[in-house]
């Protein structure tokens, strides 16, 4: 009776190897594989049949069975493996397609027209209107360095106020040297070098972009979000300057009867240094929820470049003078056609998109 | 900060209308983020005394009360267990209207009518504590009946939440708020003087030991000693103005400390002089990896350098005279030598540390206090004297028998000083543009502080020469001091009141080259109908190798979550992601696309290399390499590889493109990563003197990326992958005229001539690529070939295995006449011989 089994355990192997090598596609193989491992197989029944046998010799066959049911089980890994690598070199030929034989007058496309992320026409109408006001667009690495994105800016390592802006590292060289930019003002410290190289001032331009914290998304914040930063370099330009280019700025981008209005505030890179607030464009200003009751919606930040940004660039304070703002340009989106929550604008869900 | 209206009258006489307050603190920069009214609603609150507790049957939670509120008893079902009989409790009669609104009517509960509420100090919006009744202290005398409010010298007040910047630590504190905000109103500001406190007979010498190993780290130490000492509630009137400032009452010593940070912004810490061996104060910086165990219980591991720039680990400890530890210096004390109820000897540290410092150690060890605040934002290094006096002339209210040791321990190094600055006064209106005059200029900031002195320089420019007080450090020396003190007159002056003009210039404004084209790209595309998205910068470990791309990616060192630990070297795990995203909502019939920064890692490609020298020497940084990339999915029923191809057909008519070649990868070559080995091509550009160079790919996506990213149809015949054209173009390639080549776009004659066409069919072995084909048909016409079109494709019967017949059709015309027969004809022959001798093709 052992004798007889132990045949039995090799035979099954040696007979299974053959069938799976004899296959000549994966569904070929998945009969082979039912013909060796389904209820009614040779392996089980011969499994089956060990519970006549005394303890001892049922674990001896019960082991060897179970060997040559693993090998055959590993056999057919292998041969599926090999088959469907060869099924999809067929079918890749098979589905060949030589492109510069593509007869675009022939391909089917649709009469209708896609649209343009919400995001993108905000910041294509406020570039325009900006270019409208004379300013020229420039855009700059979304990946910087320390010194651009805060040293230059007035930030020196450790300085408390580089806590407000959640910075997201990269593991590149030292630890928190390389990062991805908290705002575009690192594209205003690249503009001013580059104009002081090439002796080019003065500057007019406004810088849109991603910006990256580290916020938590919700209705209000996203990690990855779009800013756009001006910054005026020029002689003889002042905080009252600044003070009127936001206030046409509001009026031609949210309409005749806007407001807007400067408050104190403190910004490393800026001083002076001001929020810029709107009349609330949901109750125009006559108080509401969205307002707090106050008729008014922080836009940005703004202010006079500080000198000690202006020296680290190399321009001469005495000489120039200038002053930049930002602001979100996701939230201007947000606010002009009442999005509830900002996350609508990465889902890429396209019952979102084709509204716009 | 939170900062009681009847606090800040302590230092001038603020009006009564909040309205005007308020918008005087928002125009100083002192933002108001609310306004709460505190005390409204307890009008109808009276004292109640407890005569009687009773339980009620088949309830536990609650008990039946029964009290004397001036008007006999009364009875009132109450949840509290926190009083006794005989206890006086506030409670709101039935009618009452509590602050919040809650409304006060006759209950019943278990059958058993309530007639009121007894209250907490939570329910009156008076303290935090919900625990428990409020149960009146024998210090309030108040019969039963008496208002609460007369009982408790309760006044209404309103308490501003204010946000001060991080520049004006000089007014994150009742004092300095008040001291702008008189300013601004013109009202007289005073900040009184405390008095000396009562000595004890022994000098400080003898009494304690002050040391500082770290000057830097601390430039100045000062140690006083208080004894006989009781520890106690404080008084009613301090606890209360903690509590309207957001401070939880602890025990008379830790209240006046607090007291004293809130007042004058001036941190200082008390200790109980019984456990401070040797008596005495050593402030060090921590040696490498000491532990400390703070106020809060945590053992923490110090002096270790942190991963922020410029942080070398230099931790500022506080230890006793046996040098060892018992707090963070600035940050946190230590467990051991905490106020107890049993201190009666209490040792007061009073220091100045480096801003930078304490900086520093609060971000690397996680721990940001009140104190840590305000000493990373710079105190007052010589505000200290007075911020002591003023802590033991508190405490005496509650502890008669304080008195202190003669003296004060003061160790200095180099303690920040007045100084001064000659603000040239034109440079007021060169930068804020109002023309004031030194006078006027003085008018405004002396107020705040800043004494001023007109003068003018040899050369007979006037000058305003400004003392800067200790408390602004945000004010840096000249010359960018010049433009801090210039801020300070903005402000003061009034931003609203600065004249607004819009600046204009000669230089036009306008978009670059590479805007326009993007625009234009983008518009082609939605021409197209794909519709734009905004896919996520950052992906997963695996998302790359789930389309294919192995290699290096640049880690995020701090991610959001583990998901998105990565920057994305392709825009096609998003858009597969969305268009999954789509499919799944029963709308995965789309066509979208997106533009946007692809990252490669230093180690691989070419890195941007950026070299500036910032404050901790000259830096070198790699960064990761930046394409922006137009990637788009196409998958609409019928959309594939030839959608795709067309898209980019399209795209490259739009830019003018010529010469770019749609190459499929050779067997030898690498297949491109994610896309399908046999319907993919890709975009390569030949530039001038025959150099060739990828700008992009087109085709289809791998069907087993495809059916890995859950995009497949199920059909009668199974689950397959479904056919999503793909088409990625590198715009800084696609619009660099050097990279790729545009077509000269100079006005041809048009013709008046009519055309002749000649249809060819040729077969061609499948090796050579139709469009060669093409080129060369075109190159033998000639000039009078005006274009080349393929018309048709055909395998099948008929054809050889392994070619195909190309049907192209060319038109010919001539500008001067109408074409012979004959000329054409030759065309013809040409055209043919050509395509023959080349790719030995056959007429069909």
């Amino acid at each position: 009776m052992s004798e007889t089994t132990e045949i039995e355990a090799a035979a099954i192997l040696r007979d299974g190897a053959a069938s799976i090598a004899a296959t000549t596609s994966t569904d070929d193989l998945g009969r082979v594989e039912t013909d060796l491992f389904g209820k009614r197989s040779v392996l089980a029944n011969a499994q089956r049949s060990l519970g006549g046998l005394d303890p001892e010799a049922r674990r001896e066959k019960g082991r060897q069975f179970q060997e040559a049911r693993s090998e055959l089980e590993a056999l057919v890994a292998t041969r599926r493996a090999e088959l469907a690598q060869a099924e999809r070199a067929a079918t890749l030929v098979a589905d060949r397609l030589d492109l510069t034989e593509v007869i675009v007058d022939q391909v089917r496309s649709p009469l209708s027209r896609g649209h343009l992320h919400l995001v993108t026409q905000a910041r294509d109408e406020l570039e325009d209107v900006f270019v409208g006001m004379g300013f020229s667009v420039a855009e700059g690495p979304e990946a910087e360095s320390d010194w651009y994105n805060f040293e230059a800016l007035n930030f020196p390592p450790g300085h408390p106020a580089r806590g407000m802006y959640d910075t997201m590292y990269l593991d590149i060289g030292e630890p928190e040297t390389v990062l991805l930019r908290t705002h575009t003002s690192p594209v205003q410290i690249h503009l001013m070098e580059e104009a002081v190289r090439g002796d080019t001032l003065p500057i007019h331009a406004v810088m849109p972009g991603k910006c990256f914290r580290l916020d938590t998304p919700d209705a209000t914040h996203l990690p990855v979000f779009n800013q756009i930063e001006g910054l005026v370099v020029d002689k003889g330009i002042t905080f009252g300057d600044l003070a009127g280019t936001i206030q046409t700025f509001t009026t031609a981008y949210f309409g005749q009867g806007m407001q807007s209005r400067l408050r104190p505030a403190y910004f490393p890179f800026t001083e002076p240094s001001a929020e810029f607030e709107i009349t609330c464009a949901i109750c125009r200003g006559t108080g509401c929820r969205t307002c707090s009751n106050t008729g008014w919606i922080e836009l940005g930040g703004c202010g006079m470049v500080d000198p000690a940004v202006f020296a680290a660039v190399g321009i001469d304070a005495n000489v120039w003078s200038g002053f930049a703002f930002g602001f979100g340009i996701d939230r201007c989106a947000l606010m002009r056609h009442e999005i509830p929550d900002l996350r609508s604008f990465i889902e890429n869900d396209i019952r979102f998109l084709s509204q716009f | 900060m939170r900062a009681p209206l009847s606090w800040l009258r302590d230092f001038a006489p603020f009006p009564d209308d909040i309205g005007l307050l308020s918008a005087a603190l928002d125009d100083l920069g002192l933002v108001v983020e609310a306004v709460e009214l505190v005390g409204e609603g307890l009008e109808d609150v009276v004292v109640a005394k407890v005569l009687g507790i009773a339980a009620i049957e088949g309830a536990d939670r609650i008990r039946l009360i029964t009290v004397d509120a001036g008007d006999g008893p009364l009875e009132i079902v109450c949840g509290a267990m926190n009083f006794e009989v005989g206890d006086r409790v506030p409670l709101a009669p039935v009618g009452a209207v509590l602050p919040g609104g809650f409304a006060i009517g006759r209950r019943k509960m278990k059958g058993i009518v309530s007639n009121g509420m007894l209250c907490s100090a939570a329910e009156l919006k008076l303290a935090e504590d919900a625990a428990g009744l409020l149960v009146l202290g024998d210090e309030v005398a108040a019969e039963p009946g008496t208002l609460l409010t007369e009982a408790l010298g309760l006044q209404t007040d309103t308490v501003f939440d204010l946000t001060v910047e991080g520049n004006r630590p000089d007014a994150w504190c009742m004092a300095g708020i008040a001291r702008d905000l008189a300013a601004r109103l013109h009202l007289p500001f005073t900040l009184a003087t405390p008095p000396q406190p009562a000595s004890n007979g022994t000098p400080i010498e003898e009494a304690a030991s002050a040391q500082v190993e770290s000057l830097d780290l601390c430039p100045r130490l000062t140690v006083s000693v208080l004894t006989g000492v009781t520890v106690a509630p404080s008084p009613q009137w301090i606890a209360r103005r903690l509590t309207l400032a957001g401070m939880r009452p602890i025990n008379n010593v830790v209240d006046a400390s607090n007291y004293v940070m809130l007042e004058r912004g001036q941190p200082t810490h008390p200790y109980d002089m019984a456990h401070v061996p040797g008596r005495g104060l050593i402030v060090r910086a921590a040696s490498v990896g000491e532990q400390i165990e703070t106020l809060d219980g945590v053992v923490r591991p110090v002096g270790l350098a942190g991963r922020g720039l410029g942080d070398t680990g230099a931790d500022c400890l506080i230890c006793d005279a046996e040098n060892t530890a018992v707090g963070i210096a600035g940050i946190m004390g230590g467990a051991s030598s905490e106020i107890s109820d049993a201190t009666a000897e209490v040792l007061i540290e009073a220091a100045y540390f480096t801003p930078m410092a304490i900086a520093h150690s609060s971000k690397r060890l996680g721990l940001r206090t009140e104190a840590s605040a305000r000493f990373e934002r710079g105190c007052d290094p010589w505000g200290i004297d007075s911020s002591v006096n003023r802590f033991v002339e508190l405490l005496t209210e509650s502890a008669p028998g304080v008195r202190a040791c003669d003296g004060r321990l003061d160790v200095r190094g180099d303690v920040p000083q007045s100084f001064d600055i000659d603000v040239p006064i034109a440079r007021v209106d060169r930068q804020i543009g109002v023309p004031l005059s030194g006078a006027e200029i003085a008018a405004l900031i002396e107020p705040i502080g800043f004494a001023c002195a007109v003068g003018t320089t040899d050369d007979g420019i006037a000058l305003l020469t400004v003392s800067v007080p200790t408390n602004r450090p945000d004010v840096r020396r000249a010359p960018f001091g010049i433009d801090d003190v210039i801020e300070e007159v903005a402000r003061t002056f009034g931003y609203a009141n600065v004249p607004r003009h819009t600046p204009t210039w000669p230089q036009p404004g306008r978009l670059n080259e590479l805007q326009r084209s993007r625009r234009l790209a983008k518009d082609v595309l939605c021409g197209l109908g794909a519709s734009e998205g905004w896919t996520n910068s950052f992906v997963s470990a695996d998302a790359h190798h789930r389309v294919g791309l192995e290699g290096p990616a640049v880690r995020v060192s701090n991610p959001l979550v583990a998901e998105e630990s990565f920057l994305r070297r392709s825009l096609m795990p998003g858009l597969l992601g969305a268009l999954a995203h789509n499919a799944s909502r029963r709308q995965g019939a789309v066509r979208l696309y997106e533009v946007g920064v692809v990252f490669s890692h230093p180690d691989e490609g070419a890195p941007r290399v950026v070299e500036r020298s910032g404050a901790g020497g000259a830096q070198t940084a790699l960064l990761p390499g930046e394409r922006e990339l137009l990637s788009a999915v196409l998958a609409l029923d019928d959309d594939d590889a030839r959608s795709a191809t067309a898209m980019w057909h399209v795209l490259a008519e739009a830019f003018h493109v010529a010469g770019v070649r749609l190459v499929a990868p050779t067997a030898a070559e690498t297949e491109l990563p994610g896309l399908h080995p046999t319907r993919s091509a890709l975009l390569m550009a030949e530039g001038p003197g025959g150099s060739r160079r990828s700008i992009g790919a087109v085709g289809e996506i791998d069907p087993a990326v495809a059916a890995d990213h859950g995009l497949t149809i199920t059909s009668g015949a199974g689950t397959a992958a479904r056919r999503i054209g793909w088409l990625e173009v590198d715009l800084g390639l696609l619009f660099d005229p050097s990279a790729v080549a545009r077509r000269v776009v100079t006005s041809a004659a048009v013709s008046r001539f009519p055309s002749s066409d000649v249809d060819l069919a040729l077969v061609v072995d499948d090796g050579h690529p139709a469009d060669l084909v093409g080129a060369a048909l075109g190159a033998a016409a000639g000039e009078l070939l005006e274009s080349v079109t393929l018309f048709d494709v055909y395998r099948g019967t008929g054809i050889a295995e392994g070619s195909r017949s190309l049907a192209f059709r060319l038109r010919f015309c001539a500008t001067d006449h109408t074409l012979t027969d004959d000329e054409v004809g030759g065309l013809r022959t040409r055209c043919i011989a050509a395509a023959t001798s080349q790719f030995g093709a056959v007429l069909r």
